[in-house]
């Protein structure tokens, strides 16, 4: 009985290429990892090793064959003794190549080819907290500092590193007392070395901790990012579900003040950008609380964008003993009928200041806060578009493939008909950030230019 | 064999040079296979395969216990079969089918195992070692005494993240093995084309993680090697770096046409460094198998590829559901 050998694919792209020599001939005795042959495929002259020992009984194609497809039988083998029938003969130069994939592959591909999941149910409108709970005033800071020291307590897994995080207390002041309540087992001061300790904190999350790894600032993550995206986010999916990064990333993101661009960039379109990742961009200090203490909880990776001019401002914030905000549920600050802006961390103080400024224009603006941009609480959006009929984004980030791209792109899709005037994106300049103060100040997106893109799409 | 300094000599018994016999000729079989497979169009992308390099892994996983942990690049398919994971799994992982290990879904760069602590199969070259360093650091901080051997490459060696685990790990006294498998070739880069010194294993010295160079060919060598190196990390004494100097005959991946050596170069290995023929004529010198006790092994492991390939051509294609699966861990429902 004869063993076809047939023409290899011997690149990812290869669907057919040159027999370009023949190593070996008729009669020839070959041992498994011989040379036999020297094939051109799309890439290169590659060398074609024999799988099976026995004797090269007759070449089917020629040397200098060009064109022959892959799974083309191209010789036929015997083992020692054996004689070669004309049926086979027969048989192999009758055969056409089976392409071994395409058989194979499902007809049904359409059925998966949806954009993106299911849509949202209606919008959850709960309120954060039960009527009647006594708040005070925290700083964002605080808030995000007890957060952590209330998850520490409840899970012994959970530990925090990164720079500066142990006995300088942060270097933002975030991780205040963390040190002296917890000890340095769980509160880790790491070299200034954000690629190797984010890949070692994502290890040490597969092996079964939680880890907050708190960057100085998320421009330094930067250094990082490869871990964050392709061990983080993808090895869930990769081990098809076996294990993933149950973690978080935190620290300032956004612009500081005069710190110039390396140290001023919003990176939330960036990691908005990433399945496998959830986004959380806190703007009050309740919601840095409830979402930090939900992002600890989270078996994902989760990106929590800070922003260091929002560290020392303070808001109400719940006397509740355990108070998380789900992710995925945006927040309305102000309801409006006239136009609907959406924005999220620090960009909302624009969009608040300029709301408070049209009401006295009389142009009733809704205020969403979407506070995570991974899962993004689409239906809530939606619906106030489809009540005011109007839409301003507003965020620090660059404009070109900002979070207001993609609104406006899902607003398009789902809530046309309901609209008056196109989607407008407010968004920090597309430059990089410049250190004069009178030039950072332009870079940044404005009060004054949301209230002018208000005006634009309210026509009045 | 010419000139080989073995280790024969010792007391290694007949069933644990038989195992290590069985266990390499296991993964060079299953290499062929998928090369042959991959040939067939059956395996797409990028397939690395580990031939040559056989007793280096072989070698460590007799150094290792159950419980210890283990990460290495996209060369992985010899990893997995040396801790025990299904070769009928990693096939039809490389065939891209619902029976593989992560569903078809990973494919051949991208595997793992919890039940085997295998935790990958990472594409990225270098990114396995300061992951290797956190599994580490997880196993210090939850005090179980395990161990991670974190395998990277001589062409791993040159990114700057080894360096910043090396830090790490060695401030932190972290129980983790990194195995430098210097099988001399950066895909086409030779080492010497690429490193400015030839010895690797001192590049720990700085950070005080002792290392030592073995000789990657020679399984009892890696083995003896591999315990030294656990018993430092199971003290307690921090890292430990092995430069296992090892050997890989065919191309970095399938598509690459080796132009960078000889014929005789990889040839000469062949004849005269083979590790699983040095575990053959010990075998068969010390008068510990028979030709046919061997025979026998080499058609029941040719049995098990040819299962594991049949497997993976029979294995149906993922659902298309599974497009959507696993992005995210339901909050409750993590992985074990």
């Amino acid at each position: 009985m004869a063993t076809e050998i047939l023409m290899p694919a011997l690149s990812p792209t290869m669907e057919e290429g040159t027999l370009a020599k023949w190593l070996v001939k008729e009669g020839d005795s070959v041992s498994s990892g011989d040379i036999i042959a020297e094939i051109e495929t799309d890439k290169a002259t590659m060398e074609f090793e024999a799988v099976e020992e026995g004797i090269l009984a007759k070449i089917l194609v020629p040397e200098g064959s060009a064109g022959v497809a892959v799974n083309a039988p191209i010789a036929l083998m015997v083992s020692e003794g054996e004689n070669i029938s004309e049926a086979e003969l027969d048989e192999a130069h009758s055969q056409q190549p089976a392409p071994a994939d395409k058989t194979l592959t499902s007809e049904s591909a359409p059925a998966a080819a949806k954009a993106h999941p299911e849509p949202q149910a209606a919008p959850d409108r709960s309120p954060d907290w039960p009527e009647g709970t006594e708040l005070r005033q925290q700083t964002v800071r605080e808030a995000l500092r007890d957060a952590m020291a209330e998850e520490m307590r409840r899970d012994g897994h959970v530990y925090l590193m990164g720079e500066e995080v142990a006995e300088y207390q942060g270097a933002y002041k975030i991780s205040q007392g963390l040190l002296e309540e917890f000890g340095p087992k769980r509160v880790v001061d790491t070299p200034i070395t954000e690629h190797g300790f984010t890949g070692l904190a994502v290890g040490a999350a597969f092996g079964g901790l939680k880890p907050i790894v708190e960057f100085m600032t998320f421009n330094f993550a930067m250094q990082a990012m490869d871990q964050i995206v392709n061990s983080a986010a993808k090895t869930l999916y990769m081990s098809g579900g076996q294990m993933g990064a149950p973690m978080v990333f935190r620290g300032p993101n956004g612009a500081a003040a005069r710190v110039a661009a390396q140290h001023s960039q919003d990176f939330a379109a960036w990691y908005a950008h990433i399945p496998g990742l959830k986004v959380a961009m806190p703007y009050s200090a309740s919601d840095a609380k409830g979402l930090l203490k939900s992002a600890i909880r989270d078996p994902n990776p989760v990106i929590f964008l800070e922003n260091e001019i929002l560290y020392g401002r303070s808001f109400d914030v719940p006397m509740l003993e355990d108070f998380t905000v789900p992710f995925g549920k945006a927040r309305i600050w102000r309801e409006g009928t006239d136009v609907t802006l959406v924005s999220f961390g620090i960009g909302m103080s624009y969009a608040l200041e300029a709301a408070e400024k049209l009401a006295e224009d009389g142009i009733a603006a809704e205020v969403v806060d979407l506070r995570t941009l991974r899962p993004i609480d689409y239906a809530t959006v939606i619906e106030s578009v489809k009540k005011t009929n109007r839409c301003v984004t507003v965020e620090e980030g660059f404009p070109v493939g900002s979070i207001g791209n993609h609104l406006s792109a899902r607003i398009m899709e789902e809530a046309f008909d309901w609209l008056d005037a196109p989607v407008l994106n407010c968004t920090g300049k597309d430059v990089p950030m410049p250190y004069a103060a009178n030039l950072e100040k332009h870079a940044l997106v404005t009060t004054d230019e949301v209230i002018a893109a208000v005006h634009k799409v309210c026509y009045r | 064999m010419a000139a080989r300094k073995t280790s024969a000599k010792s007391n290694h018994s007949a069933e644990e040079l038989t195992s290590y016999y069985r266990d390499m000729l296991l993964i060079r079989r299953f290499e062929e296979k998928a090369g042959q497979l991959y040939g067939m169009g059956l395996i797409g992308g990028f397939c690395h395969l580990y031939i040559g390099q056989e007793a280096v892994v072989v070698g460590l996983e007799a150094a290792a216990d159950e419980g210890d942990k283990r990460v290495t690049s996209y060369r992985d398919h010899g990893h997995m079969l040396a801790c025990g994971m299904d070769p009928d799994g990693v096939m039809a992982e490389l065939t891209g089918r619902e029976g593989g290990y992560s569903k078809g879904k990973g494919g051949s760069m991208h595997m793992f195992s919890r039940e085997k602590h295998f935790y990958g199969g990472h594409g990225i070259v270098g990114a396995q070692v300061p992951i290797g360093a956190g599994l580490a650091f997880a196993d210090k901080y939850l005090e179980n005494d395990r161990v991670t051997f974190t395998y990277f490459g001589d062409g791993a060696a040159n990114q700057g993240q080894v360096y910043e685990s090396f830090n790490m790990a060695a401030l932190w006294k972290l129980p983790v093995v990194f195995v430098i498998e210097n099988n001399q070739y950066a895909m086409g880069t030779a080492q010497a084309r690429s490193t400015s010194s030839a010895e690797i294993y001192k590049r720990g010295e700085p950070f005080g993680i002792p290392g030592e160079v073995v000789d990657g060919m020679d399984v009892l060598a890696v083995k003896a090697a591999g315990e030294t190196a656990v018993a430092h990390c199971r003290a307690g004494k921090g890292p430990y770096i092995l430069e296992v100097k090892t050997y890989r005959y065919r191309g970095h991946s399938m598509s690459d046409p080796a132009k960078y050596r000889t014929r005789e170069e990889v040839q000469k290995m062949r004849s005269e460094r083979d590790p699983i023929e040095h575990v053959r004529e010990m075998l068969i010198s010390g008068k510990h198998a028979t030709e046919d006790d061997l025979k026998a092994i080499d058609k029941e492991i040719k049995e098990v590829v040819n299962r594991s390939a049949d497997f993976a051509r029979d294995s149906a294609e993922p659902a298309l559901d599974e497009l959507w699966t696993d992005i995210y861990a339901e909050p409750g429902k993590e992985p074990a």
